[in-house]
Parts: C-alpha cells; sequence; structure tokens
C-alpha cells in the first residue's frame, strides 16, 4: 500500500465546504465515513440516508447519492432501499434525537430485522439543530433549553444507552461505541465505522456505530473545553468498546 | 396589570399558565421551541407538568390520556410536527376529549424551512387526519391574541368537549409586542364529571373515553352526534355569541374591493387597505378570526355590496377556496399568494390590487 | 422622520446584540407610552451568520409590524450594510458602526451617522456594549423615545445584573448620545457638523 496523504480529501467526500459551527465533531465523523467507503471501494455503489439534525445536509458533502429522511424514519427509508436495491451499500447517519428519541421504534426494529445496513450515530447529548434542547442522552443534571433546572432522572428519566440496548438484540452483527477526543481514539474511530461498513460489503448484518461527539455551540463551550468536557463527563456513562462482534471482524482485520 | 413585552411563543404559554393549563408534552422544533422553552421553566413554578416527549405521535397521545383524564392540556409544534400528531387529533376528536394544539406554522411540504407560512390550513381546517370529525380554528394575529386566544381556546374546548387548534406562524411565534396579560383563572381537575379518574359523590358509572365503535349502527349514531356538535358550534359562531369574535370587518361598509386573510397577513392587508383610501381606492378588510367554523355569512353580505374580492396568503390558495365558497359565484374572487416563506409585502399587495381596481 | 411612525432595522453578526438592541428600543418605547413591535431573523443561530431585528415604534396602532422599506437601518457590520443600504426610506437614516465599517460612497438622498461603537464600548472596559452605544445614539435623533426613556427602561431589562454592569450600560447610553451630539454626521458625500461646531 503507498502511503497516503494525511490531508487529502477522500474522493467519496465532495467539495462543499461544511457548514457545521467551528470545532463541531460532524465534519470530521463524515471525514471518516468517507475514508471507509474509499477504502472499500464502494463509493460507486453506496447511497446515504441524511436525517434531521445538524447533519441534515450530509447529502452535500459526500460523492454518492442520499435520500433525505423524516424526522427519526432514516433506517426505515435505508430498509426500503437496502431491499430495492441489495447489491448497494446503505448507511444511515442519525443524531441521538433523531435515533434515540423520535426514531427509537425505527431504529430499533431496523436492527432487530438484521437490516444489512450501517449506521453511524452521533451521540452529541442534545438537540443541536434545534438550538439545544434536552435529548434522550442528556446527562443527569445538564442543563438545557427544556431542561432548565437540570435533567431530572425522576420526571425525564436517564440517559439512553443506544449500543448496549442494541447489542441485547441477536440479530445485529457489530455494536461499537467510539469517539474523536484524541488521536489514538479517532483511528479506533475509523477502524470501527470501517468494520461496520466492510462487514455490508461481505453481506453479513446490521452494523452500528455509536460516536460520542461534542457540540461546542449548545454546551456554551470552547471546542478544545468540549472535547475535556465529553471525556470526564460523557465517557463514564457512555463507555466505549465493543458490545457485539457476532463474526470479529475486530480480530480478523 | 402592566402590559409586558413578549414574544407570541412566550405570551401562548404565559396564557396557558393563566389559563389554568398545568400539563404539556411536546417535542423540539423551530420556531415554536420558545413556547415548551417558557413551559419548561414556568410550569414547575406552579406544580404543573412538563415534559419533553420522544416524538410528536407519542405526545398528542400524552395529551389524550392527560386530556381524558380531565386536565386542561395542550401541545404545540410546527408544521412536520403537527402532520405527525393528525392520528392522535382524530382519536382525540372522536373520543371527544378538550385540549389546545398549537401550530406554529412554516413552510412545507416535507421538511420545507423554517420560515413563516399559512400552507397548512387545509390541514387544519379540513379535520387533517382520517374520519368524519372537525377541530374549532382560531387564528391570531398579535401578540396579544395569542394570549387571548389561548385562553379562549381551552374554554371552547372544555365547552365543546373538542380539540381546538391555534393556528399561527413563525413571525408571530417570533415577534415581541406589548401584551396585557389577562388574570389568573382556577381550574379544577374534577370539573369533568365524564373525565376518567373523576371522583365526585355524584358518580355512579365508570368512566370510558374511547373512540372505538364496533357496531355499524353505533358508529353511525356516534357520527351524527358529532355532527349535531359540528353544527351547533357553526351556529353560535356565524350567529350567536360568538359571531363577533369571529370575524374582523375593516372599512367594509363601502368597499368595491375586499382583501381577504388571516393571521400576520390580516396586519399587512391593513396597512394596504390604509394606503388604498390614501389613493382613493375603496379598499376593505375581511379577516377571518375562526378558520373553523369558517365565517360564510359575511362573504355571502359582502358579496352584495362589493365588486370584487382579493384572498391574500403564504400559500398557493387554500383559503380562497372558502372564500369562493361563501361567495357562491356572485363576485369575482381573486388571490394573491407567496410561499416559501416568503412573507409578501404591502407594495406588492398594492401592486395587485391596482391591477385590479385599474386595469389597462 | 415622521413624528408619529419610525421603522427601524437593526443588523449585525450573531453575537453583536443587534436583537437585544432591537429589544431595547421596543421596550423603551413602550414604557414611553408608544405602540412597538420587534421581529427577529430567526433561523439556525450556528452558521454564524447575520442577524437582524425590525423593530417599530408609533403613536398610533401598528397595523403590519413587517418593516419593508426602513426610516433607518442601524448597521453593526459591512454586510449588514449591502444588505439593507438599498432599503433605506429616501431621506431615512443609516446609522452604521464606523469601528467595523470603513466610510465610502453611500447613497446620497440618506442621513449617514457614523459610531465607532466599538472603540466606544473598548473604551468602557467592555466591547459587548457596543450595541447600547447605538441606542444612545439613536434616542438622539428618535421622535418617539428620548434618552432619559431610556435609561428609565434599562434596570427592568438587565434584571439581575450587577451594579457596575448597569454602570457599563448606562455609559455606553450616554457615550453614544453625547458622540452624536459633538462628533460630525454627513448628508450624503458631504460631511456636515449639524450639532456643535462649524
Ligand atoms: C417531525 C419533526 N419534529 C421536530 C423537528 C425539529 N427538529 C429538527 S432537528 C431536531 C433534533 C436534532 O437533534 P439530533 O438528532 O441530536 O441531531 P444534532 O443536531 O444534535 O446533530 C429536531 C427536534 C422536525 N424537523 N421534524
Ligand atoms: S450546533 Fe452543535 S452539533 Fe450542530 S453544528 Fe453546531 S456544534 Fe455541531
Ligand atoms: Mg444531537
Amino acid at each position: 500500500m503507498t502511503m497516503k496523504k494525511v490531508f487529502s480529501r477522500p474522493a467519496s467526500l465532495s467539495k462543499t465546504p461544511f457548514h457545521y459551527c467551528p470545532g463541531c465533531d460532524h465534519g470530521v465523523i463524515h471525514r471518516l465515513v468517507a475514508e471507509a467507503i474509499d477504502e472499500l471501494e464502494v463509493g460507486d455503489r453506496t447511497i446515504g440516508v441524511a436525517p434531521v439534525g445538524c447533519s441534515v445536509f450530509a447529502y452535500d458533502y459526500f460523492n454518492f447519492d442520499f435520500n433525505q429522511a423524516a424526522h427519526g424514519r432514516a433506517p426505515a427509508v435505508a430498509t426500503g432501499i437496502k431491499r430495492t436495491r441489495p447489491d448497494s451499500i446503505v448507511f444511515t447517519y442519525q443524531g441521538d434525537g433523531d435515533l434515540a428519541a423520535i426514531g427509537t421504534a425505527e431504529i430499533i426494529h431496523a436492527a432487530n430485522r438484521g437490516e444489512k445496513i450501517t449506521v453511524i450515530f452521533v451521540n452529541n447529548a442534545i438537540y443541536g439543530m434545534t438550538g439545544g434542547q434536552m435529548a434522550p442522552t442528556t446527562l443527569i443534571g445538564m442543563k438545557t433549553q427544556t431542561s432548565p433546572y437540570g435533567r431530572d432522572a425522576s420526571t425525564a428519566g436517564n440517559p439512553i444507552k443506544m449500543s448496549e440496548m442494541i447489542a441485547t438484540l441477536e440479530s445485529p452483527v457489530y455494536v461499537t461505541r467510539v469517539t474523536i477526543n484524541s488521536v489514538a481514539n479517532l483511528m479506533k474511530a475509523k477502524k470501527a465505522i470501517y468494520n461496520a461498513f466492510k462487514l455490508q460489503k461481505e453481506g453479513k448484518g446490521f452494523s452500528f456505530v455509536e460516536v460520542v461527539a461534542i457540540c461546542p455551540t449548545n454546551w456554551g463551550k470552547k471546542p478544545a473545553d468540549s472535547h475535556k468536557w465529553l471525556t470526564e463527563n460523557m465517557l463514564p456513562v457512555f463507555p466505549l468498546g465493543t458490545f457485539k462482534d457476532t463474526l470479529g471482524v475486530e480480530k480478523s482485520a | 396589570m402592566a402590559k409586558v413585552l413578549m414574544k407570541g411563543n412566550e405570551a401562548i404559554g404565559e396564557a396557558a399558565v393563566l389559563a389554568g393549563c398545568r400539563y404539556y408534552f411536546g417535542y423540539p422544533i423551530t420556531p415554536q421551541s420558545e413556547l415548551p422553552a417558557y413551559l419548561a421553566k414556568r410550569l414547575p413554578e406552579v406544580d404543573g407538568v412538563f415534559v419533553q416527549a420522544e416524538s410528536e405521535v407519542a405526545a398528542i397521545n400524552m395529551v389524550y390520556g392527560s386530556g381524558s383524564a380531565g386536565a386542561r392540556v395542550m401541545t404545540s409544534s410546527s408544521s412536520p410536527g403537527i402532520s405527525l400528531k393528525q392520528e392522535g387529533i382524530s382519536y382525540i376528536a372522536g373520543a371527544e376529549v378538550p385540549c389546545l394544539i398549537v401550530n406554529v406554522m412554516r413552510g412545507g411540504p416535507g421538511l420545507g424551512n423554517i420560515a413563516p407560512a399559512q400552507s397548512d390550513y387545509w390541514q387544519s381546517t379540513r379535520g387533517g387526519g382520517h374520519g368524519d370529525y372537525r377541530t374549532i380554528v382560531l387564528a391570531p394575529n398579535s401578540v396579544q391574541e395569542m394570549a387571548d386566544m389561548t385562553i379562549t381556546g381551552f374554554d371552547l374546548s372544555d365547552r365543546f368537549r373538542n380539540p381546538v387548534l391555534l393556528l399561527s406562524d413563525g413571525v408571530l411565534g417570533q415577534m415581541m409586542e406589548p401584551v396585557n396579560l389577562p388574570e389568573p383563572h382556577d381550574y379544577n381537575i374534577n370539573s369533568k364529571k365524564w373525565a376518567l379518574g373523576y371522583r365526585g359523590s355524584d358518580k355512579n358509572e365508570r368512566n370510558l373515553c374511547s373512540s372505538i365503535f364496533l357496531d355499524n349502527d353505533e358508529l353511525e349514531e356516534h357520527n351524527w352526534h358529532l355532527y349535531q356538535k359540528y353544527q351547533v358550534i357553526t351556529d353560535l359562531f356565524s350567529k350567536g355569541e360568538y359571531k363577533d369574535f369571529a370575524v374582523e370587518e375593516h372599512l367594509c361598509d363601502d368597499a368595491e374591493i375586499i382583501l381577504v386573510g388571516y393571521g400576520i397577513i390580516s396586519r399587512i392587508l391593513k396597512t394596504v387597505v390604509e394606503k388604498c383610501r390614501k389613493r382613493g381606492i375603496k379598499a376593505g378588510l375581511v379577516r377571518p378570526k375562526v378558520l373553523w367554523p369558517f365565517p360564510t355569512a359575511v362573504f355571502e353580505r359582502l358579496a352584495k355590496t362589493a365588486s370584487q374580492f382579493l384572498v391574500v396568503e403564504m400559500s398557493c390558495g387554500q383559503m380562497v377556496e372558502d372564500v369562493k365558497l361563501s361567495v357562491d359565484g356572485k363576485k369575482p374572487v381573486f388571490f394573491f399568494g407567496r410561499t416559501g416563506g416568503t412573507v409578501p409585502s404591502d407594495f406588492e399587495i398594492l401592486n395587485e390590487v391596482d391591477k385590479l381596481v385599474r386595469p389597462d | 422622520m415622521s413624528s408619529k411612525v419610525e421603522r427601524i432595522i437593526l443588523a449585525g453578526f450573531g453575537g453583536q446584540g443587534v436583537l437585544f438592541l432591537g429589544k431595547v428600543i421596543a421596550e423603551t418605547g413602550m414604557h414611553a407610552g408608544k405602540n412597538v413591535s420587534w421581529i427577529p431573523s430567526y433561523g439556525p443561530e450556528m452558521r454564524g451568520g447575520t442577524a437582524n431585528c425590525s423593530v417599530i415604534l408609533s403613536e398610533n396602532e401598528i397595523a403590519s409590524p413587517m418593516v419593508t422599506v426602513p426610516d433607518t437601518v442601524i448597521a453593526m457590520n459591512r454586510p449588514s450594510v449591502t444588505k439593507f443600504n438599498q432599503k433605506i426610506k429616501a431621506g431615512g437614516m443609516l446609522m452604521y458602526n464606523s469601528s467595523l465599517i470603513e466610510r465610502q460612497e453611500f447613497r446620497d438622498d440618506i442621513r449617514l451617522v457614523e459610531i465607532p461603537a466599538n472603540e466606544i464600548a473598548e473604551e468602557l472596559g467592555n466591547p459587548k456594549v457596543a450595541n447600547l452605544v447605538m441606542a444612545g445614539a439613536y434616542s438622539k435623533f428618535s421622535k418617539l423615545i428620548t434618552f432619559d426613556d431610556l435609561v428609565a427602561c434599562l434596570p427592568g431589562l438587565v434584571k439581575g445584573a450587577k451594579k457596575e454592569m448597569l454602570d457599563i450600560n448606562l455609559a455606553a447610553f450616554k457615550k453614544g448620545f453625547d458622540y452624536v451630539e459633538e462628533k460630525k454626521y454627513m448628508f450624503g458625500r458631504y460631511v456636515y457638523s449639524v450639532f456643535k461646531g462649524i
């Protein structure tokens, strides 16, 4: 393999500049997805499904086909696409409001049916796009526009752990949680996303990668402070690791 | 009380609290987010309940539950979320449960955009969900009315055991104007004898909230019962006690051209009418404040005196159909609309009026 | 400027406090017994773009709260001038933040008022009050609100603010108001000094 330039643009990534806030993780995660798709050489048959959330315009940043789904319904839309075109590589890219609140039914059932799709789940513990309301993943005590007194478990429940939940289902083949708060973790995240798409390329089954991410804007913090806050506060609640790897993709690589 | 400068969305929130509403269930969406944000702070101060649901589908069903238990309860959303609520609204209407639903309309179809629009008129006035039912639809045009109509909305919904829809738009939700807040209103959750959990000493049967009538005859009877209720409501709005509440007329008596619009558009039309009058054009304004039941009678009357109507909406033309039905071919009804989030300016409307009154 | 109604558009970067500036003017108008309205541009603020709001002060009932042809534009940054300059009513006023907007050939049928709002705010020790400097300046021209109205209204607007903060806010009003009085303002391409001097 030839050495790659570190900052060259992956072929699957379009030239459109990201509209995300400075320091936001969404852009980096897009890049990881594009790199995995390039490395697996499936860019010509990939179809993405964009959610409703800050990444609603995800379709602008990739060079392959895209659908833009209604809020929370991306896994259902992806099911329709994949069933219609089983040879394509289909993935959804969803936030925590989209996936873990309004779209809980869709994600659980797509996972349970073992749809041969890949889900990239960006958990930033907040509703970014609508200006910072409580998400199902918001931490206890965290103040948001709709939890002005801090999230209270007795009325708003506890942060929902989607990876752990999905890993209890029999059908999914790969469920893992990563973050990109350091170079080492970034490399792990890259590998996980690669694995998830590799499994799909091999026709294996439902793969799910949760990326614990920052939202500097709605957390009211600078990007650097946000990663620190994530490390200290989010990772204890959302521990990194692989919850399910039925086919041992991590070992085989 | 002194006037306060408030956003339309916040005025609804405060008015709901003053109306005795202690239950709010909703899901975030722009451009109405100030309303749940306001109530998330405010309701705990009055021992109320604020729940951010996992979706609009869930939120409206929480409303169904709370309303059936006798609460003054509300939810709010904007167009895409209101679409999701339709199933629940149909159940609520079928089971005759009172509640207030606020729609701060934005551009559609689909995800559309978050700019102001009036393209949910049909959805609002024609039911929206499945089945033979109606929702009472109120259309405020100022922040003051956002507050006042919230209170009226709760009263109407309780009185008729029917969902009431407050139909506003992004401008009204986001804009600030001075508001005179009304006096607080005590509400007793035990005032509804039909409610689940009602514990009055006069209770002798169990209470049931349901929209299922498996037997054909029973469902038919229920539907005719609803129909009769809707007739009573229609009469109260067209000739009874809500007659004056239902519609605002401005300089219509000698008007040759009648401009028609609701919500924020009616404010712009008022400016247009003033400008027309300055130019010697005899223009008047009819502003439906209630969209269902539609104030048909006003149009029947004005069709005798005016020579033409111009309906202006932030849509491709929805309410215009009701105006045409009411005018019933007696006079020409024209339409001017902007859609996609653009609010038409007084100048462009004036231009349309010019074309109609001075054709050459 | 008609004495009955003042239509204002206030614009700047998100973060320059133009929505709050609009609110200060509207709230002051309300307390001075006028009819007022305030409409923000809204949208995903995250894009860091230009924010603006429309304010109307009026002696009569406000029919349309929309401002298509403003009597005054208060521009805090360059893109705001580009966006709204052409919309100002002939004979209207462009009041701009000369700390961020260089003097140039503007329209010659409007009044131009330049205020180095950022510099003034920095002198006061808080760059965030540049917006309030503009409020003070605006009260000089307004026929519907006065400087005293502004001052009277402030405590209610920044409830819970510390005394020092309140003082800085008041100082910002004052500096803005005085700046207009002492310095030149231009009419079109010509530079006049209207209140004092020449
Ligand atoms: C039916 C419906 N309800 C609500 C919304 C408003 N809405 C847009 S994005 C969003 C939440 C996004 O949060 P998340 O999924 O966590 O993504 P993020 O922006 O944080 O990346 C909501 C509630 C909508 N577009 N459609
Ligand atoms: S609001 Fe948060 S999630 Fe959205 S782009 Fe900005 S930083 Fe990223
Ligand atoms: Mg999120």
